[in-house]
C-alpha cells in the first residue's frame, strides 16, 4: 500500500508540472499574474499557519517579515542603474549601490533576513501571553513599517521602489510553493512537529513533557518568518513595486483569513484556501467596479469585496471554527478506502 | 525653546492625551472582564463621529441633541456588537475570539466605507469649542480645554460608579473571578453588556471630541487611534481604569512632546507608541498599574 | 521559643526523612502567595525505589509542593535537591525549568488530566520521547524528505524509529496498546489516566511524581492502579512519590507518608503508624 501511494505521488507532481507548463503558455498574462499570486499565497498562508495554527503562537506580526523579505530582495536584485533612477531624492548607502545578485540568492537573502528579524522579534516577544503576543508582533510590524518609510538612503522612505525586475515566474511562485508544502509534511510529521503541537495544545503539559517551550516556539517563529520573508521576496518581484504602505496589517489579515477559512492546522486546507481567496478576490473585483452590460450600467460598489470576505470570516469563525479542513490533511485514501462503498459490500456478504 | 511653546505643546499634549484616555478606558473595562482586545473599539469610536456628523448635517439637529443621539445609538451599536460577534465563542478558545474581534473590525471598516464614501469629510465645529483663547502669548482653541475637563469628568463618574454602586461591584466581580460572580447570582450576561455598553459610551466621547479636534472624518480614522489607546492601556496596566488613565496620558503628551522638541523625528509619531509598548512589555508586562495573575496548575 | 522548638521538633521527628541519602530531597521549601502561606518549611527524602505518599484534607498545600518541586513555583524559601544513584553528589534544581527538571529524570502527572486533547495516543506517547532526540530541525525534515524518494540513512530516522519501538512497547506494557491510534480525549477516564502515567513513564524517569492518580475511580479501578503503580516501580526501577486521597491507595501502596494540613507537615511515618497519628486523625474529621 506504501509503495502505491509513493508512486500516486511522483504521478501527481509530475501530472502538476504538466498543468503548469500548459498554463505558462496558454494563459494570458492577467490570468498568469492571478495564478502566480495563488502560489506566493499558498507559501504566506502555510508561514503563517506554522506559527499560528500548528504552534498556536498568535502572531500578528506577519506583514513586517513581508516587508523584511521584500525589500531585501528588490534592493538585491535591481540593477545599479533602476537603483539611481529611484533614489533620485537622497542616493542609496553606498554598499548597496552596485549590487546586483541573481533571483535564486536573492530570494534565499530575504528569507535569511527575514529569519533574523524574526529571532530577534521573537526573542523577546514569545514570553507573553496570547493577546500580548498578538499586540507585541503587530507593534513590531507596525515599527518595521515606519522605520521603512523613514530611512530614505536604504528604503527610499515613502516614494517606495518602482521598477524592480519581475523575475517571479509560474515556477519560482509553485516551484516554491510545492517545496514549501513538502516541507510543512515532513516537519509535521516528525517529532518537531509533534512538539509544535504539543505546544498548542497544552503548552504545560508539554513542558512538563520535557518541551524547551521557549526554544521551540522560537524555532517555528523564526522558520515562519524565513518563509514569510520568501514570500514577500516573490512578492515583490511580481508586483514590480513595493511601498511601506503596502505592508500594513491588512495583509497580514489577508493571509489570516487564508488560514483560518482552510482551517488552523491543515496544510491542505490553507493550500485550498489561499488558492480559492485569490482567485475569489479577484473575480469579486467585479463588485468594486461598475459592470457594462450594454443596456445598463450597474455602479460598483467600491470596499463591497472587502466586506463580504470580511462577512465570510465572521460566519467562518462564528459558525464553521474549524474552516475548511480543521486539522484534517489530504490522504489518498480518500480515494482507495471508499468507506461507504466498503460498509454495503461488508452488508451484502453479512 | 520658549515658554509659550513649551506650553503650547504642552497643552495639545494633554489635550491629546484626555482622549487617549477616554478611548483606553473602553479598552480596559472590556478586557478586564472578557480578556478580550476588543479590535473594533476604534471602529465604534469611527461609527460615533459619523452618526454626528450626519444627525448634524442630514438631519439638521442642534449640535448638542445631535450629540446625545449620537452617543446612544453608538452605545447600542458596541452592545449589538457584542451580542453578535464575542457572545457566541465565549466558551471557545483564545485564539477564534481575537479572530472573530479583528473580523469585526475589519467589517466595520469595510462596511464604513460602502456606506459612507471613502473621501474624508469636514465635522462641523459647533463655534461653543471653536473659540481661540490668548493666554500670554499661546493661542489656545477652546476645545483645548474642554477635553481635559470632561474626561476628569467622566473619570469621576466613572470610578463613583465602579466602587460605590452595586452595579459598579457586581462589574468588578466578574472581571475579578467570572464563575464564581455567576454563583453569587450576578446576570453575566447582562453585566458583560453594560460594559460594552459603558466602553462605547466613553469611545462616543471621545470620537465626538475628537472630530472635533481634528475634524476629518473617514472610515479607517479609528485605526491608529484605537491601537495606540489599546497600547496606553497596556502600558497602564490592563484592566486597570486608572492605569488607562495614565497611559493615555503618556501617550499623548509623550507623542506630542517628542515632535515638539526633536522634529527630525516627526516620522516616526506614530512609532512612539509602539516602541514604549514594547519597551514596557519587557520590562513590566502588566503595565505600571497592573497585577501579576497567576495561573493555578 | 515555642515555634522555633516546634520546628526543631518536626525537623527531629523527620530526620529520617531527611537524610541525605536519597535521590530527591526536599530542604524546608515553602510557598507564600503574598500574604497567603501555602506550604511552610516542608522537608521531604526519598530513597531509590520507595514509594512515597503525600496526603492531608484539601487545600493543605500537597499539589503546591509538588508544583514547588517540578519547577513550577520557584519557592520562596528552601531548596530541592536531585542526586543521581549511588552518587553523592547533589544538584540543586529549586530555579530550574519543568522541562529541564524532565530532562533530568523526574517526571509528574497531573491533577487534573492534562492530554494532548485532539493528538492520538501514540502521539502523546511519542512527544514525551522528544527531549531525548539528539537531530536538530532541519535534519530531521531533511531526513524525512530524502526518506520518502530514496532509501536513505540518518541518525534522526534511527532515532525516529527507536521512538516508536519505544513507545508501542510501553503502551503494550500499560494496556493502551488497542487504542493506539484513537484521539486520546475520546478515550474513557480510566484510560486516559493510564495514558498520563504512560506519557510521563516515556520520558524515561527515574523519579515519578503522580498527583492524584486515582482520583475519579471507583474502588475496582483504584485497586488495579495500585497494583499498576507497584509494577511500574518494579519494571521501571522508579522512586514514586504520589499524592493521593483514596487511604486504600496510598495505606495499599506506599511506604512511606507524609501528611499536611493548612501547609505543614503533621506527621511521617509508614502507613500504620499515620492510621493511628491523632494529629491526623483530627486533621481529617476534625477536633471534638
Amino acid at each position: 500500500m506504501k509503495i502505491n501511494k509513493k508512486i500516486l505521488n511522483i504521478v501527481a507532481i509530475i501530472a502538476f508540472i504538466g498543468l503548469l507548463f500548459f498554463m505558462d503558455n496558454t494563459f494570458d498574462s492577467y490570468k498568469i499574474r492571478i495564478v502566480n499570486l495563488c502560489g506566493i499565497y499558498v507559501v504566506l498562508g502555510l508561514s503563517l499557519n506554522l506559527i499560528n495554527g500548528f504552534t498556536g503562537l498568535f502572531s500578528l506580526g506577519h506583514a513586517g517579515f513581508m516587508a523584511v523579505g521584500a525589500y531585501t530582495a528588490a534592493l538585491l536584485t535591481m540593477s545599479p542603474a533602476v537603483k539611481d533612477m529611484n533614489f533620485f531624492l537622497m542616493p542609496i548607502v553606498p554598499f548597496l549601490a552596485n549590487v546586483e545578485w541573481p533571483f535564486f540568492p536573492a530570494l534565499i537573502m530575504a528569507g535569511v533576513v527575514a529569519a533574523i528579524a524574526g529571532f530577534l522579534i521573537g526573542a523577546p516577544a514569545l514570553r507573553l501571553r496570547d493577546d500580548y503576543l498578538a499586540i507585541a508582533t503587530l507593534g513590531f510590524s507596525e515599527i518595521i513599517r515606519v522605520i521603512f518609510t523613514n530611512t530614505q538612503t536604504l528604503t527610499n522612505g515613502a516614494l517606495g521602489l518602482k521598477s524592480l525586475p519581475t523575475h517571479t515566474n509560474i515556477w519560482w511562485s509553485w516551484g516554491t510553493a510545492i517545496l514549501t508544502i513538502a516541507f510543512m509534511v515532513f516537519l509535521t510529521r516528525g517529532s518537531y512537529g509533534r512538539a509544535f503541537k504539543a505546544i498548542r495544545e497544552d503548552e504545560i503539559a508539554a513542558e512538563a513533557m520535557g518541551i524547551s517551550l521557549f526554544k521551540h516556539k522560537v524555532i517555528s517563529f523564526t522558520i515562519g518568518a524565513f518563509l514569510a520573508g520568501v514570500g514577500g521576496a516573490l512578492l515583490g518581484n511580481l508586483l514590480g513595486t513595493i511601498d511601506p504602505l503596502m505592508f500594513r496589517f491588512f495583509l497580514t489579515f489577508n493571509i489570516l483569513l487564508i488560514v483560518v477559512l482552510g482551517g488552523i492546522g491543515s496544510i491542505t486546507g490553507t493550500v485550498i484556501s489561499a488558492v480559492v481567496v485569490t482567485v475569489s478576490m479577484e473575480a469579486l473585483r467585479v463588485l468594486d467596479q461598475s459592470m457594462d452590460l450594454g443596456f445598463i450600467i450597474i455602479e460598483g460598489i467600491p470596499g463591497m469585496r472587502m466586506v463580504v470576505f470580511s462577512a465570510l470570516l465572521m460566519i467562518v469563525i462564528l459558525f464553521y471554527q474549524q474552516g475548511l479542513m480543521g486539522t484534517k490533511e489530504f490522504t489518498w485514501d480518500w480515494f482507495t478506502k471508499n468507506r461507504g462503498f466498503k460498509q454495503i459490500l461488508k452488508k451484502d456478504v453479512k | 525653546m520658549t515658554f509659550q511653546f513649551f506650553m503650547q505643546h504642552l497643552t495639545n499634549g494633554i489635550s491629546l492625551g484626555s482622549l487617549y484616555a477616554l478611548i483606553a478606558i473602553g479598552y480596559t473595562m472590556v478586557y478586564g472582564i472578557l480578556r478580550l482586545i476588543n479590535f473594533a473599539h476604534g471602529d465604534i469610536f469611527m461609527i460615533g463621529t459619523y452618526v454626528a456628523f450626519y444627525l448634524i448635517t442630514l438631519a439638521a439637529l442642534p449640535w448638542w441633541l445631535a450629540f446625545i443621539f449620537a452617543i446612544g445609538i453608538t452605545v447600542l451599536f458596541g452592545m449589538s456588537v457584542e451580542k453578535g460577534a464575542y457572545k457566541p465563542l465565549r466558551n471557545s478558545p483564545k485564539i477564534s475570539v481575537l479572530i472573530s474581534a479583528i473580523g469585526a473590525s475589519f467589517l466595520i471598516q469595510n462596511l464604513a466605507i460602502v456606506i459612507f464614501g471613502g473621501r474624508p469629510k469636514a465635522f462641523p465645529i459647533p463655534d461653543m469649542f471653536n473659540q481661540i483663547i490668548n493666554i500670554r502669548g499661546v493661542s489656545i482653541v477652546s476645545l483645548t480645554f474642554y477635553i481635559p475637563v470632561m474626561t476628569l469628568a467622566i473619570l469621576f463618574v466613572l470610578v463613583y460608579f465602579i466602587q460605590k454602586t452595586k452595579t459598579g461591584m457586581a462589574m468588578r466581580a466578574v472581571s475579578k473571578d467570572y464563575e464564581a460572580a455567576r454563583l453569587m447570582g450576578i446576570d453575566v450576561d447582562k453585566i458583560i453588556s453594560l460594559t460594552f455598553g459603558v466602553g462605547s459610551l466613553l469611545a462616543a466621547i471621545g470620537g465626538i471630541m475628537w472630530a472635533m479636534r481634528f475634524p476629518q472624518l473617514a472610515p479607517l480614522m479609528g485605526v491608529m487611534p484605537g491601537l495606540k489607546c489599546f497600547i496606553a492601556a497596556v502600558i497602564g496596566g490592563i484592566g486597570n481604569i486608572k492605569g488607562a488613565v495614565l497611559g493615555g496620558f503618556l501617550l499623548g503628551v509623550g507623542e506630542i512632546m517628542i515632535v515638539a522638541l526633536l522634529p527630525a523625528l516627526t516620522g516616526y509619531r506614530d512609532a512612539f507608541a509602539f516602541i514604549l509598548l514594547i519597551v514596557i512589555l519587557l520590562i513590566k508586562p502588566t503595565g505600571l498599574m497592573g497585577q501579576k495573575l497567576t495561573e493555578k496548575v | 521559643m515555642g515555634l522555633v522548638y516546634k520546628k526543631q521538633r518536626l525537623q527531629a521527628d523527620f530526620k529520617e526523612g531527611c537524610e541525605i541519602m536519597g535521590v530527591l530531597r526536599a530542604d524546608n521549601i515553602t510557598m507564600k502567595f503574598g500574604g497567603l502561606v501555602a506550604v511552610s518549611s516542608f522537608c521531604m527524602d526519598l530513597k531509590e525505589g520507595e514509594i512515597v505518599g503525600l496526603i492531608g484534607p484539601n487545600g493543605a498545600g500537597k499539589t503546591t509542593a509538588f508544583n514547588m518541586i517540578t519547577g513550577v513555583y520557584k519557592p520562596t524559601e528552601g531548596n530541592v535537591y536531585y542526586s543521581e544513584k549511588n552518587s553523592k553528589i547533589e544538584t540543586n534544581i529549586t530555579h530550574l525549568r519543568p522541562d529541564q527538571i524532565t530532562n533530568l529524570g523526574i517526571a509528574r502527572t497531573f491533577q487534573n488530566i492534562r492530554l494532548f486533547k485532539e493528538l492520538s495516543v501514540l502521539d502523546n506517547v511519542l512527544i514525551a520521547n522528544h527531549l531525548r532526540l539528539k537531530s536538530g530541525v532541519i535534519s530531521s525534515v531533511f531526513s524525512m524528505a530524502a526518506a520518502s524518494m530514496i532509501p536513505f540513512k540518518s541518525l534522526y530516522l534511527k532515532e525516529e524509529k527507536e521512538m516508536n519501538e519505544k513507545s508501542v512497547q510501553l503502551l503494550e506494557d500499560v494496556g493502551l496498546i488497542d487504542v493506539m491510534h484513537e484521539k486520546s480525549s475520546s478515550l474513557p477516564y480510566g484510560k486516559q489516566r493510564r495514558l498520563e502515567i504512560a506519557r510521563a513513564l516515556a520520558t524515561n524517569p527515574k523519579i515519578l511524581l503522580l498527583d492524584e492518580p486515582a482520583a475519579g475511580m471507583n474502588p475496582k479501578e483504584s485497586i488495579e492502579l495500585m497494583d499498576f503503580v507497584g509494577q511500574i516501580r518494579d519494571q521501571f526501577k522508579l522512586t514514586i512519590f504520589m499524592i493521593e486521597h483514596h487511604m486504600q491507595v496510598v495505606m495499599g501502596v506506599c511506604e512511606k507518608i507524609f501528611v499536611l494540613d493548612h501547609g505543614e507537615t503533621i506527621a511521617y511515618g509508614n502507613p500504620s503508624e499515620i492510621q493511628n497519628n491523632k494529629k491526623v486523625i483530627e486533621a481529617y474529621l476534625g477536633v471534638d
